[in-house]
């Protein structure tokens, strides 16, 4: 037992019972330097827009909203439209997403439920986490050299059984919409596999044990309770990946093809906004310049609708549930 | 388990045998051993209370009452839990299905990210309720106390009721399925004394087809509401790594609170423990 000391002895021990204006101050501060730093990241945003908006004035007067709906690009007669570009960057995006939502997904809940030893499960995700320190212009390499070649035959049999929708009805030679759309995935899915582990792993324990104590199976209690709950930090990752996947350039540009002529089909070669806008941008001067600019506005405004749209089915699922 | 099995074990309650027979029970954690052999037999259609002090090991006992220790890494059990004339620990045993028979209500609320109806339909419906489910829910929320407080919102989620309100709703859940066996950690450690007097009379009206096991910290709930008591206690043991809980009595209610066998029950019933 430690000698008892007097309570009036004890209070005299606590020394900050009231706070020195000098700690108010530093408070007060703080407040107004994390508000600065907030609102920096904002002015950022608002000056990247306005630039972006100022400099696609031009295309804007000239070409409206057709711009959007034909797929003309001829710097010579000076008539620009963004067709091929726009249904590119949403097409591979959307079908790179496709693809890397259930693997990630599922890699995801492979690795946060006990159903290989625990070593194993942290290999698998510091290897999925490497994948994302590939540069990108080594991935297009990659895809080029390696990944295109491997996969063309599929490419051909595709062709073969489904040549009658417009989807699949040319031949595959080389560069082009499929290989662009399978190397996104490989770049989006340690994204949404990482951010959808952290959120599975955010589950508290107890949820999963009244998912067990009224009876449910292990996938019961996945699909119906743990993933659920966890819906809207993974919706945020898939989001965040698909914000990578529309803006990506470097292994896209590398492997797309740089098409200007527009065609349904993912076996032809394609472009997107982002990697059109990194082609063209050095040579471009005069009313191309301003058409880059409305693509690359286009682009914005697309990623943000997309964000948009997103919260709002967020919203729905968790009032379902 | 078999259908016909289920229809003897039904008749058997009727009977007010024996539901469950722990053998020689001892439970660890790793290489902790949190509770050690433990034998009992708990009545079928009663309620029996675990009392004792914090640590002691008993939601550990209970959460291997229907194998929800399984979720625990590196928790295992040796002895048997005899339930239905088998061992609840037996390989051919499908704890799924030992969860469907035997619910739980946790120490913690833990309503699930659903709207409230969803919180009581879920279990329902997995447990292959074919009834009215709009009958069901208000039966099971009336019977939890908590019918006044939801039935304007059913449609919201069970996250937004307050701590003592989600876990009526959580008694409603397990309530909701039916159980043969329902197991209650604490299930009113956070509720209001009106409340507290509620559930408490949803035991002794579900004690009339069910068994019930109820830990709870408060002496005169269990006089209240348990037809026989366990108390566990822990104390340290030589080279062990921590103080290991066993079960010291376990008797009649009434014997426990008025003439323990051991001291340390008179001790820790009377106030004057520790
Ligand atoms: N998940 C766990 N992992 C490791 N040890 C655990 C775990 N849960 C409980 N223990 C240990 O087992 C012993 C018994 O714990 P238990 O939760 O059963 O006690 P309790 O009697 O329910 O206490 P309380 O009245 O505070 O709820 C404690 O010493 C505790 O440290
Ligand atoms: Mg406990």
């Amino acid at each position: 037992m430690t000698p008892d000391i007097p309570p009036a002895l004890l209070a005299d021990q606590f020394t900050l019972r009231r706070r020195p204006p000098s700690e108010k101050l530093v408070d007060l501060g703080f407040r107004q330097l994390t508000l600065c730093l907030a609102s920096v990241v904002a002015l950022l945003l608002l000056g990247i827009f306005f630039t972006v908006l100022h400099g696609s004035e031009e295309a804007f007067h000239n070409f409206g909203l057709r711009f959007l709906t034909t797929s003309s690009w001829d710097p010579v007669n000076e008539q620009y439209g963004a067709l091929v570009a726009i249904y590119g960057t949403l097409v591979s995006s959307l079908l790179a997403l496709v693809i890397a939502v259930p693997l990630g997904l599922g890699t995801a809940i492979f690795i946060t439920e006990d159903l290989i030893p625990l070593s194993l499960r942290e290999a698998i995700g510091l290897m999925v986490e490497l994948l994302a320190a590939i540069p990108s212009v080594v991935l297009g390499l990659w895809a080029i050299f390696v990944m295109e070649p491997a996969i063309r035959p599929v490419l051909d049999l595709l062709n073969q059984l489904l040549g009658w929708t417009p989807f699949f009805n040319t031949v595959p030679q080389g560069p082009g919409m499929a290989p662009a759309i399978l190397i996104l995935v490989v770049m989006v899915l340690p994204i949404i596999t990482a951010i959808s582990r952290d959120a599975l792993n955010q589950v508290p324990p107890e949820l999963r044990q009244g998912a067990y104590g009224v009876g449910t199976t292990r996938w019961g209690a996945i699909f119906s309770v743990i993933l659920p709950s966890a819906v809207s930090a993974i919706t945020g990752g898939v989001m965040l990946a698909l914000g990578r996947a529309m803006g990506e350039t470097m292994a896209v540009t590398m492997i797309i093809g740089n098409s200007l002529n527009f065609n349904l089909s993912l076996l032809s070669p394609g472009n997107t906004i982002a990697s059109m806008l990194a082609n063209q941008f050095g040579e471009a001067d005069g009313i191309q310049v301003s058409a880059l600019m409305y693509a690359a506005l286009i682009l914005m405004v697309l990623t943000f609708a997309v964000n948009v749209f997103a919260q709002w089915i967020v919203r729905r699922l968790s009032l379902r549930y | 388990m078999t259908t016909s099995l289920q229809e003897q074990m039904s008749s058997r309650t009727a009977q007010a045998g024996t539901c469950m027979s722990l053998q020689d029970v001892t439970i660890s954690y790793g290489k902790f051993e949190a509770v050690k052999n433990v034998f009992m037999d708990i009545p079928c259609g009663k309620v029996t209370a675990f009392i004792g002090p914090s640590g002691c090991g008993k939601s550990t006992v209970l959460r291997a009452l229907n194998r929800m220790n399984d979720l625990i890494p590196g928790c295992g059990l040796k002895g048997r839990v005899v339930f239905d004339g088998y061992d609840l620990y037996d390989k051919r045993i499908d704890p799924v299905e030992v969860r469907r028979r035997i619910g739980m209500v946790f120490q913690k609320p833990n309503p699930f990210p659903k709207t409230i109806y969803e919180n009581i339909a879920f279990g329902a419906r997995i447990n292959g309720y074919k009834g009215d489910m709009d009958e069901l829910v208000e039966r099971s929320l009336r019977k939890a106390a908590v019918w006044d407080e939801c039935k304007d919102k059913l449609k919201q989620s069970g996250l937004a009721l307050s701590g003592g309100q989600q876990q009526r709703l959580c008694i409603a859940r397990a309530i909701a399925t039916e159980p043969e066996v329902i197991l209650m950690d604490e299930p009113c450690s956070a509720l209001d004394p009106i409340s507290t007097l509620k559930i408490e009379e949803t035991m002794h009206e579900l004690k009339r087809s069910y068994t019930i096991i109820i830990v709870t910290h408060n002496m005169q709930q269990a006089v209240r509401v348990s037809d026989m008591t366990a108390f566990f206690n822990a104390e340290a043991v030589e080279g062990g790594t921590g103080k290991v809980g066993y079960l010291v009595e376990y008797n009649d209610t009434e014997q426990i609170f008025n003439a323990p066998g051991q001291k340390a029950t008179q001790d820790y019933v009377s106030g004057r423990f520790g």
